[in-house]
Order: structure tokens, then C-alpha cells, then sequence
């Protein structure tokens, strides 16, 4: 046996999965709350515990980590053209497994200023100009961050040929300066993936101090990256495969949290037809997006503004006074669990309005313009209207009664113009595993390919619109 | 120090080939070419302008819809902050038998610096480039 401990510092649980690599299998799983506030070894210790219970004492060969712990990665991105540099800090500050709490794009103003001082992320990501093109507005927004209040690190990652100024004009500030390659070298060329990497090593080497991980991390081999990172990981494996086994091709990944609603998709999403003309930022493969404002506890009235309280009340066969007061109250009470069956209709109706405008916000847009030469139609962003496979992760989907109800929903309430699924197969992640998959997947990317097909590839029910 | 371009085909126009010529006779010349290639919309050419610090925009109109979706273009350039960006065009902008003239007079009017009728080759272009920017 060659056993590996996967960690998963959650914002509320501490998950463990033990893995035997050379069966392969998995040994066991736990969990515990996770203790950020007092000692974080102290839920790891006790979810350790609770695995051993199972499994007996097991020596590990490793122990590896990821964290979403103490609120996750918090991000503030500044590009340039909000279609294009601001959009590229976006894609590649997600691709690292951040929450962006804010996009600025052109010069930051006094106003941006004062909203970046009260948010103090935990790194700002700088953007703007293509290599050798405009240097003006990046170098305006060093010098204006360099004074900025507050000590999180800045990632200059734009036009090649302002680094060395910006990274001089930064440095006479208290912001720790990192560097990585243009998020957008060329017109409408992505290259996130560089920023991205920096961005889990500033993780790896500040943020898990400064949240008071630092203890864990003497207990392991790692905190490899922040959570999202990890499932973001798990998806494209379990998608495009290794060289020896294949994936399972196109899918969407749903994790409806308490907080936040992220969503990913594993797709080219290229137009379905020829006579489409794509306009804007071509996407990335492998794309995640979080919605900060979408989430069934502490951003239970995000959702309600977002859909309103009228289509709540519909999909939930409650009036609008009783949403609105319980929408309140989840908001205030995050602990809430749905007491009776009213209020599981009013979470379904949550569930339902968050995947489908998270979805919305995440797939592209087809719209049919017109033309000297006739009707045209024009797409933005991905075409994930053919995926066919959705893996749906996040308690409270995995755990809903209705999940295939919930999806449907979420995909019948779409504008006509979305390019979201029409019908997809639902996989489901019970066990936690996506995101020790991920933890695994570089170094044993085949293990983690086996066991995720063996454990959430089978198709658990279907929605179709 | 290097100029850079920003090259594409207007509107709903897929004419292809002449945008590949130009897009090699411009950089052939010197020029750091940012070429959007066929079908580009008016903003699309005004936000690679910016995010590459463009010196001029090169629009070309092959269809004979030119003058139609040229309309607006300078005075959202001033609004994007582009002031005083170089405005080609050039192509088949002269549609049915009016005179070259007053089809250049109502480019000119519209804001564009210089305006290039039908079977003008790249080498005017560059020529014209050449003079319109040594001095800036
Ligand atoms: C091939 C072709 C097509 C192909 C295009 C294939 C492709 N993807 O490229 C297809 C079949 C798709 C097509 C369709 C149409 N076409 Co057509 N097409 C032609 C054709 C035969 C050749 C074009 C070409 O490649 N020329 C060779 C290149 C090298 O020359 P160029 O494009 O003119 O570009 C050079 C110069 O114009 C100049 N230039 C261009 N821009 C600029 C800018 C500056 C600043 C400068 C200095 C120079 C410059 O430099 C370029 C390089 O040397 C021409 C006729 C012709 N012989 O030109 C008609 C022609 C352009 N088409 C024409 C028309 C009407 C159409 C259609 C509307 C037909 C229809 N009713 O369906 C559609 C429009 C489709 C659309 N949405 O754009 C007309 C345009 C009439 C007008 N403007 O008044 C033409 C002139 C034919 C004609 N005499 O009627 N077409």
C-alpha cells in the first residue's frame, strides 16, 4: 500500500480523503470543523481522529493540502478595456481559485481608491496594455496603488514594457511586489495561466500565514493551492484525460455554496455554426468563474436581487412576504437549515435562481444582429449549449432531495440568448473527492482520473429542458 | 520606435484576402500590425486601439457598405480618449458610378485623415503612413 492524505481546509469543514495510489482506492474519508479562529490543527487533528477510527492507523507517504479556510482567496483585479485586460485579471484570478471581490478598469479614480482601501484584498492583481502598448494607465494605477494603504502583495502582470517602471513605483509603497507575464501579450490572446501560478505561490507563501494556517502547513508536506484551484484541476482531468486513459470529454462543474456560486466549465465552446461571428475575448479551455453575490446563506438576498423576489415566490408557491422574510433571514442566520417543508421549497427556489444565473453569467451569449448583408448572429463567450455533462459538487446540491428538479429549473429559466445546456446528465460528488483529486492530479494524474470516474462518472439523473 | 496599427475589415464584411495583403505588406514595412482580421466592429477597433496604444486605425471596406458603418467612428475615438488617432480608409468604398471626390470629401467629413479609393495598393498606404507620422 502507498498511502496519500488529502486535506481540504473548508470554511466550515475540514475534509480528509486517504488514498491507497497503488490499489487504487480510497481508504477512508472524515471530517471536522474547521478551527481557523483558535488553532487549525486542532479540526485537522480531529478529523484525523475520525479517520483513523475507520481505518486504523495508516502511514502516509504524504500529506497534501488545500484551503478555502478563513474566507479563501479574496482578489481585486485592474486591467485596462473592461472587455479585454480587466476581463483577462478576471479569468486568470479565477483560474488561481480566487474570489474577485472588485474589477476596476481605465485609471482607478479617488472613489476606486477609497473602495480598495476599505477592501484590502489579499493580492491585487495589475493589469493593462498589450506588450508595447499602452503603458499610460498601468503606470498611473502603480503609482496610485504604491500609496495606497495596506500591506497585500500586488501582481503586475501587463504590458511587458511598463513591468520595470511599475514594479519601480510600487516598490516605494508598503505592497510586496510580484511579476508574471502579460495576462494578454497580444490582442485578444489569453495567457493566464503564468499569472495564475504566481498567484498560488504568493498563496502558498503569505496568505496561508496571514490566515493563521501556518500551523497546519508544519503538519504537512503543503498547502498546495486554495481549494477552487484543486477542483478547477479535478474537472480538466476528469475532462481531457491523461495520455494513456481518456476523459470524459465537455463538462460543467456547479458548486452552489453558502456563500458564493462558482461555476466551471471544461469546453472549447466554439461557435456551433460557421456563419456565427464571435466577438469579444476568446475564452479560456478550462474556465471558472465565482459569482460573490450568489449564495444560499450569506448571500441569500444577492440572490433575490438578482432574480427578485417575484420569480422567487413563483418558483417556491409562496408568497412574496415570505420570501422576503426568509431570504432575510438566511441572510442574517447563516446556520439556518430549512425547518419545515415551506422552507425547503423557498431553498429549492434559492438553488434553482442561483445556478441559473450563475450559469447565465458563466456560458456565452448568442444574439441575432442585423446587418447590410441580412441577419447575423453574433456569440460572446462560450457555446456550453451542447455540454452534456454536469458534475455537481457543493452541499447543497449534493445533499438536496430535488437536485434533478433544481437543475432543470436552472436550465429551463434561461433567456433565449444563453448558450447554457439544454439537457445534461448529472454527476454527482458525494464524497468530496473533486478537490483531493485535484490535489493529486499533477503527480498522479491517473489515480485521480481512475477514482473520480469510478466514484462521480456515473450518471445519476438527467435534465432536460 | 516602432509604430503599431491597428488593422480590420468593417461591418458585416468578409473580404478577406486584401486584409491579409495589407496586413502583410504593413508589417513587411515595420509596423507592429494588431490585426483583427474581417467583420470588426467600431468598438472592437477603438478597444485594441487602446489596450495597444495605437498610432492609427487602418479601416477597410470591401463590400460597399463602407460609408454606412464608418459613420461615428472618429467621434467615438475623441470619446475613447483616442484624440487625434490617425483614420485611414480604403477599399471599394465608391459605390455605383459617383466620382471618387465626393465620396473621399464625405470620408473627410466624417474624420477620417486619409481616404484611399478602389485599387489603391498597399505602397500608398505605407507612403502615406510614413509622412503622416514622422513627426509624431
Ligand atoms: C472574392 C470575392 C468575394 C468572396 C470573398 C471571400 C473572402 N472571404 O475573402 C465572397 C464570395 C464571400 C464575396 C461576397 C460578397 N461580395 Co465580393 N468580391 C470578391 C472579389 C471577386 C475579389 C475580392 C478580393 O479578394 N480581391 C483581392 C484583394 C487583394 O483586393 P481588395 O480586397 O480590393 O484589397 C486590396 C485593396 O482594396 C486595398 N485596400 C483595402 N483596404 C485598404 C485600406 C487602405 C488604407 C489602403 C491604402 C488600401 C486598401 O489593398 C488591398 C490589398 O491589395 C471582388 C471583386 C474584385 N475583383 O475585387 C468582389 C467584390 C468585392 N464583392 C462585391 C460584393 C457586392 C459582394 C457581396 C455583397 C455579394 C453578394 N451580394 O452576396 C458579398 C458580400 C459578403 C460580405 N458579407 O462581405 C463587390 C463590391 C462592390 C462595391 N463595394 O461596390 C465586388 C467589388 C464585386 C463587384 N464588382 O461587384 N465576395
Amino acid at each position: 500500500m502507498r498511502a496519500i492524505l488529502l486535506i481540504d481546509f473548508g470554511s466550515t469543514y475540514t475534509k480528509l480523503t486517504a488514498v491507497d495510489l497503488s490499489a487504487p482506492r480510497v481508504l477512508g474519508s472524515a471530517q471536522a470543523f474547521t478551527t481557523v479562529a483558535s488553532d487549525i490543527s486542532l479540526g485537522l487533528e480531529q478529523a484525523l481522529a475520525r479517520l483513523e477510527a475507520a481505518t486504523g492507523h495508516i502511514q502516509y507517504e504524504a500529506r497534501l493540502a488545500c484551503s478555502s479556510a478563513a474566507g479563501g482567496l479574496n482578489m481585486v483585479a485592474c486591467g485596462l478595456v473592461p472587455g479585454l485586460t480587466s476581463k483577462a485579471a478576471r479569468l486568470a484570478a479565477f483560474g488561481a481559485g480566487a474570489k474577485v471581490i472588485r474589477t476596476f478598469a481605465y485609471q482607478l479614480t479617488d472613489e476606486d481608491m477609497a473602495q480598495l482601501a476599505r477592501i484590502q484584498p489579499d493580492i491585487l492583481l495589475l493589469c493593462g496594455g498589450i506588450d508595447g502598448g499602452n503603458s499610460e494607465v498601468i503606470l498611473h494605477n502603480a503609482a496610485r496603488i504604491a500609496s495606497a494603504p495596506g500591506d497585500y502583495p500586488v501582481l503586475v502582470a501587463g504590458n511587458r514594457a511598463a513591468q520595470a517602471e511599475c514594479v519601480r513605483l510600487l516598490e516605494q509603497g508598503s505592497h510586496p511586489v510580484y511579476t508574471a507575464p502579460n495576462v494578454m501579450p497580444e490582442m485578444n490572446t489569453l495567457n493566464i495561466e503564468p499569472a495564475a501560478e504566481v498567484i498560488r505561490q504568493i498563496f502558498l507563501k503569505r496568505i496561508i500565514l496571514a490566515k493563521g494556517l501556518g500551523r497546519a502547513q508544519r503538519l504537512l508536506d503543503g498547502i498546495l493551492m486554495p481549494t477552487p484551484a484543486a477542483v478547477l484541476k479535478a474537472l480538466r482531468l476528469l475532462s481531457k484525460g491523461t495520455g494513456d486513459e481518456a476523459g470524459l470529454g465537455d463538462l460543467i462543474g456547479v458548486d452552489l455554496g453558502g456563500a458564493t456560486t462558482d461555476i466551471y466549465s471544461i469546453a472549447r465552446g466554439e461557435p456551433a455554426s460557421p456563419t456565427t461571428i464571435m466577438r469579444g475575448l476568446p475564452e479560456p479551455l478550462a474556465k471558472r468563474t465565482v459569482e460573490g453575490d450568489l449564495g444560499m446563506r450569506y448571500n441569500a438576498l444577492g440572490i433575490q436581487e438578482a432574480v427578485g423576489a417575484a420569480a422567487l415566490a413563483q418558483l417556491s408557491g409562496q408568497d412574496e412576504d415570505a420570501v422576503q422574510a426568509y431570504v432575510v433571514h438566511c441572510d442574517s442566520q447563516p446556520e439556518t437549515l430549512p425547518g419545515d417543508e415551506t422552507q425547503r421549497q423557498m431553498d429549492r427556489a434559492l438553488a434553482i435562481s442561483a445556478v441559473g444565473t450563475a450559469l447565465a453569467r458563466h456560458a456565452g451569449t448568442l444574439e441575432r444582429v442585423y446587418t447590410p448583408m441580412g441577419p447575423m448572429h453574433e456569440q460572446r463567450g462560450k457555446d456550453l449549449s451542447q455540454v452534456r455533462q454536469v458534475v455537481v459538487t457543493g452541499g447543497a446540491l449534493v445533499y438536496a432531495m430535488d437536485l434533478q428538479q433544481i437543475m432543470e429549473q436552472a436550465l429551463r429559466r434561461q433567456e433565449a440568448t444563453a448558450l447554457t445546456p439544454r439537457q445534461a446528465g448529472l454527476m454527482v460528488d458525494r464524497g468530496y473527492i473533486l478537490s483531493a483529486m485535484g490535489l493529486l492530479a499533477d503527480t498522479h494524474g491517473a489515480v485521480a482520473l481512475r477514482l473520480m470516474k469510478d466514484i462521480i462518472g456515473r450518471e445519476e439523473a438527467y435534465a432536460a429542458v | 520606435m516602432q509604430k503599431t496599427l491597428v488593422l480590420g475589415v468593417i461591418g458585416a464584411d468578409v473580404h478577406a484576402v486584401g486584409n491579409q495583403i495589407l496586413n502583410y505588406a504593413f508589417t513587411d514595412a515595420g509596423f507592429h500590425v494588431v490585426n483583427l482580421g474581417v467583420m470588426v466592429s467600431q468598438e472592437e477597433f477603438i478597444e485594441a486601439a487602446i489596450e495597444s496604444a495605437a498610432d492609427a486605425i487602418i479601416v477597410s471596406s470591401l463590400y460597399g457598405h463602407g460609408e454606412l458603418d464608418c459613420q461615428g467612428l472618429r467621434d467615438k475615438c475623441d470619446e475613447a480618449g483616442l484624440k487625434g488617432i490617425l483614420l485611414y480608409v480604403g477599399g471599394n468604398i465608391v459605390v455605383g458610378k459617383q466620382p471618387f471626390e465626393e465620396v473621399r470629401q464625405r470620408f473627410l467629413d466624417m474624420g477620417f485623415d486619409r481616404v484611399f479609393g478602389p485599387g489603391t495598393p498597399p505602397e500608398a498606404g505605407i507612403a502615406a503612413l510614413r509622412e503622416d507620422l514622422a513627426d509624431r
